[in-house]
């Protein structure tokens, strides 16, 4: 502490991303533009959030996630949330099987034996320290990787952290002589991994990000409009989580043990749960990738051993409860965002639990078939869930890492952040096949504005003059029956209805056939004005580009392509 | 963002549709429905955006400005460091001099020296070759003319190979810094002129980083650790580089090994030179520190403060001590004698009340005697023995101020009745007190 704590000069910067979890934490960093998650000295790329002391030794991670079973009073686990808050607001219900928080001051403070000797006094560490303690070790691991003292890192946060757990992550970083660039929120970091692929395309999508943690979820509506990002609507879920699925296996093999060796409730004596929750963890991430895993733990209860294996299907069967809870999470965002299936463009599956292929699949029937869902199991190019948010983080670390913090704290303001966004789309009208007036939309609803977008469009086939004709927009949603019993439609259905029992074996027939078909539809709305372009060769195309300023008055400019002049023209706010 | 492609074309225009310019602005865009949300500041278009936001641009003048610098940093890259002005003696140089060229000259760097980077060092190839290749004299009419091509080969392979550039940096005396003078001191800039001379001897520092000058502002601390680092300095300089030609024959194995002795002869006083050189700048230069000087002053005032606290603190504690003891014997003196005097007063006051105690007994026994034992006419020896046992016995039985009492009350008494009413009364109040009992009592009841 005797060292003064200056900020590094941009120059001298080593920079990270930082996703600092409840279960789980990662570092990542960027070479040549490309993100990478560090491995600790352990070879884990998943770090669990876990410190804990034996004989005065501290312990983190991996290792110290083994010490839950012999030595719980003394592993601090699941702390992150506790940051910033008074005792009154933490639910300590994930403590139960290590270090048991208490109130201190303002504070949540755990109290551990940190000092060697049989009879030294335990230490009451404030979550604060803790903290700074952990960060120290991820620091320490990600300085001995890139052989470099690590300086300065942007860290994830959730969407719903207060300034107060801001503020005390922050104090904690500096504990650990961590200087941090930015906080950003999860649900982006995740987007921009994807976006800052070398194939990621930018383009004007909403995006669903569903980060299903160890011992919470929270699921977002993110519309990304020309790499821009705005949180439209989020929810927070602390009752279908990872665990919850930990749970329905540590019962379900609880049972089985009792059902084969009688006895006592391995459930009832804390060590015994333990193990079972730390094997049930592993057997769920086995079932992830496998079809069948084992379960087994060597003295489970009163000294019997116990060995099961448990497939997947049966696991999806137990566990339907809970992945229901997870699709219910992700439609409630959506009402919430006053958005429907349709418009979503993409689904991201972000954290570890979204390993489960069950989880993407229901993600499939939720939404259409446009929708891209991102995950391992249903996207074969898709990143691995648990790193997307420690990669997004660290692309954001090298973006900035050349910025003064003075710098990086001006254009983070609320002043340059919040913006108006325009709620209609902006477009102009196109003539379909059959010669109906269609909106095609430039800028989508939404984009945060001052924006600039521009399309071509083709001239009608024989050139000569053209009317460009500039309107807003909105979708409805149409509905549309199936017309009753007819051969075609009935035909397709049963196919579908083939596809779907597979999936959902309780879907029954008569509901199939009143299924509806669903379309986004465009609606021509207000006109805001109209340009002409005169003598279009024939075959020429024509572009649109549509300027939305600052205080929402609108510049037209179009010109014919390849062409010299053209229109433009500004439409006041 | 990239330019979206439409599918489906637009109408024509209808006829008789015109307006000024083309261009007819009809509606409005509806305002009221614009929220306002905030952007994640999240992603290299949010960077974008907060520039553009920062310095109030829009968006086709911010493309521009970004273009331009973008455009200048190509052109810094290609230019700034490697443009000397070639001399014209340089370019007449014998490439089999290469010992003694100097080889970042040759390639145009010498502003740069031990900090070029192998980069730069390549592009300056590059561009020298560009220029000086044979061919390119031939084609100016110079047949074979070579010979700075070959310097500047021999300065690129110098200098390429990190072996051979530690070696050549070792002995780079263009890129040292001379101590300054006491008459450059004089004018002051002390720690900037000192400062630069470390700066450069740093670069042959084994260990990194090399800690800085600083100036009169330093810590005590920081101070310490530059000269630290400096008296201890593990340098990596090495003096092959001016080793006199090892003769390559075969025959004369005897020469060559003895050139070769000679030349780490050599080497070895030569690193003792040098190192004997940095102790003697070091020696200089903290010499004149102000720096080290006051930390010294300040050391001592400090420890010297320590000292004379101390010493006063014993001094007063000395004091303490001693006028505690005399008060203690002050005090005990004075208990003895108190003593001594009480003990002398109780004695006599004992001696008093035996003597008073003697005296009323012979109250009480002549008081019977002067009553005639109670009888009329001559008392019988029985009786006699009777009344004085009686007598005897009360005396016994009462303590010294009930016996001054009795005697105070028997006093002046002559009459036989009275005195022996008074002796009953007596007897009466000690049966009563349970203190004789009546059997006891012979005579006087």
């Amino acid at each position: 502490m005797s060292e003064k704590k200056v900020a590094p000069a941009p120059g001298d910067r080593t920079v990270i991303g930082l996703t600092f979890g409840n279960s789980n934490s990662s570092i990542a960093h960027t070479v040549d533009d490309k993100a990478e998650v560090i491995a600790n000295e352990d070879g884990d790329r998943q770090i669990p959030t876990i410190l804990s002391y034996v004989e005065g030794e501290e312990y983190y991670g991996q290792q110290a996630k083994a010490f839950l079973v012999r030595n719980p009073k003394n592993t601090v686990a699941y702390f992150r949330d506790f940051l910033g808050k008074d005792f009154k607001s933490i639910d300590p219900t994930h403590n139960h099987a290590s270090a048991h928080p208490q109130e201190a001051d303002d504070s949540v403070s755990f109290t551990v034996k940190d000092k060697e000797g049989e009879d030294a006094e335990p230490s009451t560490l404030p979550v604060s320290e803790v903290s700074a303690r952990y960060l120290r070790r991820l620091v320490a691991s990600a300085s001995d990787y890139l052989g470099k003292k690590v300086t300065s890192a942007v860290i994830t946060i959730p969407t719903n952290f207060s300034e107060k757990q801001k503020a005390a992550l922050i104090a904690a970083a500096g504990e650990a002589d961590l200087e941090v660039l930015q906080l950003i929120s999860e649900p982006v970091a995740a987007v921009l991994a994807y976006d800052a692929r070398p194939e990621g395309v930018i383009s004007d999508k909403i995006v669903v990000v569903a980060d299903l943690g160890g011992t919470r979820s929270d699921v977002s509506v993110v519309a990304s409009r020309g790499g821009m990002y705005t949180i439209l609507a989020t929810v927070h879920d602390y009752e279908f989580a990872g665990f919850a699925l930990d749970k329905i296996l540590i019962d379900h093999f609880a049972k089985e043990f009792l059902k084969k060796h009688g006895g006592a409730d391995p459930r009832e004596n804390a060590r015994s749960l333990a193990k079972l929750k730390q094997e049930s963890e592993s057997t769920k991430k086995a079932l992830s990738l496998g079809n069948n895993a084992s379960f087994s733990v060597e003295s489970l209860s009163e000294g019997v051993d116990f060995a099961s294996t448990i497939n997947r299907l049966r696991y999806e069967t137990i566990a339907r409860s809970v992945f229901e809870g997870f699709n219910r999470l992700v439609e409630s965002v959506i009402k919430k965002a006053d958005l429907d299936v349709l418009d979503v463009d993409e689904v991201i599956l972000s954290g570890g639990t979204s390993h489960t292929p069950r989880i993407a699949a229901n993600m499939g029937s939720i939404f259409p078939k446009t929708t891209t869902i991102l995950a391992p199991s249903t996207t074969p190019s898709a990143i691995n869930p648990s790193e997307l948010q420690a990669r997004g983080a660290a692309l954001q670390a090298s973006l900035i890492q050349e910025y003064e913090a003075d710098d990086i704290d001006q254009s983070t303001h609320a002043a340059v952040t919040t913006v108006p966004h325009v709620n209609n789309a902006i477009g102009v009208v196109s003539l379909s096949e059959s010669g109906e007036e269609v909106f095609v939309p430039i800028i989508q609803p939404e984009t945060a504005v001052p924006a600039r977008r521009t399309v071509h469009v083709p001239a009608p086939k024989n050139g000569g003059d053209i009317l460009v004709k500039v309107v807003e927009g909105n979708t409805h949603i149409k509905v549309t029956k199936p017309e009753p019993k007819a051969n075609g439609d009935s035909k397709a259905a049963k196919v579908e209805d083939a596809d779907d029992s597979d999936e959902d074996s309780d879907f029954s027939d008569e509901e199939e056939e009143e299924e509806e078909k669903r379309e986004k539809v465009w609606k021509i709305g207000t006109t805001l004005a109209e340009a002409a372009i005169r003598g279009v060769k024939k075959g020429g195309k024509v572009e649109v580009t549509i300027n939305v300023n600052a205080d929402l008055s609108v510049v037209v400019t179009t010109r014919e392509v390849g062409a010299k002049g053209g229109v433009r023209g500004t439409i006041s706010a | 963002m990239a330019t979206t492609v439409v599918a489906l074309p637009l109408p024509s225009l209808p006829e008789g549709w015109s307006a000024e310019k083309d261009f007819k602005a009809v509606g409005k865009i509806t305002q009221d429905r614009a929220t306002q949300r905030t952007i994640e500041p999240i992603g290299p278009h949010f960077l974008a955006h907060a520039r553009r936001a920062r310095h109030k641009r829009t968006f086709s003048e911010d493309d521009r400005i970004q273009a331009q610098e973008r455009a200048k940093n190509v052109e810094e890259d290609n230019d700034s460091d490697i443009s000397e002005p070639e001399d014209a003696m340089m370019l007449q140089r014998d490439a089999k001099d290469w010992k003694n060229q100097d080889h970042y000259k040759v390639l145009g760097l010498s502003r740069y020296r031990y900090k070029a980077t192998e980069e730069q060092i390549k592009r300056a190839h590059r561009k020298k070759v560009l220029k000086h290749h044979p061919d390119k004299k031939a084609a100016a009419g110079r047949v074979d003319d070579d010979t700075f091509f070959k310097c500047i080969q021999k300065a690129t392979e110098v200098l390429l190979d990190p072996v051979t550039r530690r070696q050549f940096d070792s002995v780079d005396e263009e890129a040292d810094v001379e101590p300054p003078t006491k008459k450059q001191l004089a004018k002051g800039n002390f720690y900037k002129l000192w400062g630069s001379v470390f700066k450069a001897e740093g670069r042959f520092s084994k260990n990194h980083p090399v800690p800085a000058f600083g100036d009169d502002k330093s810590s005590k601390e920081d101070v310490e650790n530059f000269y630290n680092f400096w008296y201890n300095f593990d340098s990596w300089r090495t003096f092959e580089y001016l080793d006199e030609d090892v003769p390559d024959d075969n025959e004369n194995r005897d020469q060559k090994r003895h050139t070769e002795r000679k030349n780490a002869n050599a080497r070895k006083k030569k690193k003792a030179e040098d190192n004997a050189r940095l102790r003697k700048l070091l020696d200089d230069c903290s010499a004149g520190d102000e720096r080290i000087k006051r930390f010294r002053q300040e050391a001592n005032a400090a420890k010297n403060k320590k000292r004379l606290e101390k010493e006063a603190a014993e001094k007063k504690a000395a004091e303490e001590a001693k006028a505690k003891k005399e008060a203690e014997e002050k005090a005990a003196k004075e208990a003895e004698e108190k003593a001594k005097l009480d003990r002398e007063a109780g004695k006599k006051a004992k001696e008093a009340a035996k003597n008073a105690v003697k005296k009323n007994k012979r109250v009480l026994r002549g008081s019977v005697k002067d009553a005639n034992y109670f009888v009329s006419g001559d008392a019988s020896v029985a009786t006699i023995d009777a009344v004085l046992g009686d007598v005897e016995l009360v005396q016994t039985k009462v303590d010294p101020d009930e016996i001054a009492a009795l005697a105070a009350k028997l006093n002046g008494l002559k009459l036989a009745d009275e005195i022996k009413s008074v002796w009953q009364e007596e007897v009466k109040r000690l049966v009563a007190a349970g203190k004789v009992k009546e059997s006891e009592i012979k005579a006087l009841n």
